[in-house]
């Protein structure tokens, strides 16, 4: 009998005891964590250069300053959504009805956008003639920058509503279309060989196997594009709309109320990194297949 | 073998010819004058050299790409296009990332109409027979290679082929998954009663599988010789007879794939 023998005693297997597993937990808090250091810490600077008197309260508030007298700030908030309207002193409702406008743009541009654009790019990739006609021109204006067409919406759309979300839907369209048709001519020709074999018709074959197929690029293009988006939609509201989170902006700078803009720009950062967080969740939920990509706070 | 008292033959090919023709080149002759017949229930291998055109056959069987010349028939109908009855696994599974294991052995189910649990039913059989019943609701991506293309079998089997073909389905996998697969290939082909036509390289796996195997030659590719393999399976690698067998594809592959190098130089 040799040592590799089976001992004639076997241990009984130890049960593993299921342990709620910490780790996901504890990276998430690690993440906020540093997400509060490196906030700290770029706060910090800001209040010792206040401090030591470097920089001027007046230009330069610093957060104790911009965040102290929030009732006061929020009276330049209005309930309505109307065009340079005199601030009837809407406090936090306000607040969150101007954020609520300025998000509400964002998402519609962005849904529309990727929606036509899937749209768009899809005809091009397979209509040869709307592929003729439309190409050369989307290439001419694609690169043309969104804040460009700013004037031309307000020329063809008027103040209001509608050429922000104009704006916004300009800087994903075209980034869509194009990805669309590259996106399509990418999906592995055997996907399509089984659709056929399965018996599915062209229509079938493409929202059931093309469409699925691209969706998670397409999805990243949006990601990419959201804080142009956020960027776009701003300066719409400064010039075309009147109202929400660009507009305090701009009467910010025109009443000379540094605490104003360094309070909005507090809540556009806030919704920029919520509404990427939000987007990101939708991936997760909408798009399992694709493996979680890192690269988040939460 | 003794699967006589034949009526029609699953595949007929007469005379089929492709040739390629790239733009701005010179077009290629990639097969010419094929002419064979595949019976039903018969496990057929198609052994050639690469770039010999066996698996542009399969494309052409499977209706995904049309004749040059020639007609090809299943169960006395001419090929024009693809059908469910004739299903083709590749070297890859190409499972659908986005669906569930059970909802892709399903897929064709679902394109033909089958309601959801019948479907959930016919998924459930299938990923038995194939050894997968506890990996319904898993993702393409949480199984291992060979697990995958025994997924990709069940989705071609839900439509009860009457032809199974296959493109170097094992080509990918590791060398004990491959013979492992090899097995179950076999024991699928007696369950369901397709004929298989199986392109491969691999002079073992055509020994260790075929009722006939239909040598080809190097491109073009035309039929070198057809060879019947007459060993009782499981096919014992030790019987001397199965030596004889690899010698001669040995030495007809040798020759194709000297003339093949030949020619590629003289280009």
């Amino acid at each position: 009998m040799t040592t590799l023998d089976t001992p004639t005693e076997i241990m009984p297997p130890v049960e593993p005891r299921a342990r709620p597993n910490f780790a996901p937990l504890l990276r998430q808090l690690a993440g906020i964590g540093w997400a509060i250091a490196s906030i700290g810490l770029f706060a910090g600077i800001w209040e010792l250069l206040w401090y030591f008197e470097l920089a001027n309260p007046l230009l330069l508030p610093p957060p104790h300053l911009f965040l102290a007298d929030i009732p006061g700030t929020l009276k330049y908030f209005d309930r309505s959504d109307r065009i340079g309207s005199v601030a009837s002193g809407g406090g936090f409702g306000a607040l969150l009805i101007t954020m609520g406008w300025t998000t509400f743009r964002v998402v519609f541009g962005l849904t529309l956008g990727f929606v036509l654009g899937t749209a768009v790019g899809a005809l091009i990739h397979y209509v040869r003639i709307i592929r003729n006609l439309l190409l050369p021109t989307i290439l001419l204006l694609a690169p043309v920058s969104p804040v460009a067409w700013l004037p031309v919406a307000i020329f063809v759309f008027g103040i209001g509503d509608v050429p922000a979300i104009f704006l916004v839907f300009i800087t994903v369209f075209f980034a869509i279309t194009l990805s669309t048709g590259a996106q399509i001519a990418s999906v592995p020709k055997n996907y399509i060989h089984v659709a056929r074999i399965m018996g599915a018709n062209e229509r079938k074959t493409f929202w059931r196997v093309i469409l699925p197929a691209i969706l998670p690029s397409l999805f990243m293009t949006v990601r990419l594009n959201l804080f142009g988006a956020w960027m776009v939609v701003l300066i719409a509201e400064a010039v075309g709309v009147g109202s929400g989170l660009g507009q305090i902006t701009t009467m910010a700078r025109a009443t000379f109320n540094s605490k104003l803009v360094f309070f909005t720009m507090a809540i556009i950062g806030l919704l920029g990194f919520l509404s990427d967080w939000g987007l990101r969740t939708m991936q997760r939920k909408l798009l399992w297949w694709v493996a979680p990509n890192q690269g988040g706070l939460l | 073998m003794s699967r006589s008292v034949v009526t029609r033959p699953a595949v007929a090919i007469r005379n089929v010819s492709k040739v390629w023709t790239p733009e701005g080149r010179s077009p290629v002759n990639a097969l010419q004058g094929l002419d064979f017949d595949v019976a039903p229930g018969e496990f057929v291998v198609l052994l050639g050299p690469s770039g010999c055109g066996k698996s542009t056959l399969l494309y052409m069987i499977a209706g995904l790409e049309a004749t040059t010349s020639g007609l090809i028939e299943c169960d006395g109908l001419k090929v024009e296009e693809p059908s469910a009855e004739r299903g083709l696994i590749f070297q890859e599974a190409s499972l659908f990332p986005w669906l569930t294991i059970a909802d892709n052995v399903a897929f064709g189910l679902s394109i033909q109409g089958v309601l959801p649990v019948r479907r959930r039913e016919i998924a459930i059989e299938m990923l038995r027979r194939v050894g997968l019943s506890d990996m319904l609701d898993k993702k393409p991506d949480e199984l291992s290679g060979g697990m995958r293309q025994r997924a990709a079998c069940a989705r071609a089997l839900a439509m009860k082929p009457k032809v199974l073909m296959m493109d170097e389905p094992f080509a990918a996998l590791d060398v004990q998954t491959r013979a492992r697969m090899q097995d179950f290939l076999l024991q699928i082909w007696r369950d369901s009663g397709a004929s298989v036509l199986l392109v491969t390289h691999s002079i073992d796996e055509a020994i260790a599988l075929a009722d006939r195997v239909i040598v080809f030659t190097a491109r073009p590719g035309r039929v070198k010789t057809i060879v019947p393999i007459d060993l009782p399976r499981p096919r014992p690698t030790r019987d001397a007879r199965y030596h004889e067998y690899r010698d001669l594809f040995t030495e007809l592959l040798a020759a194709e794939v000297e003339r093949a190098f030949a020619e590629m130089e003289a280009a």
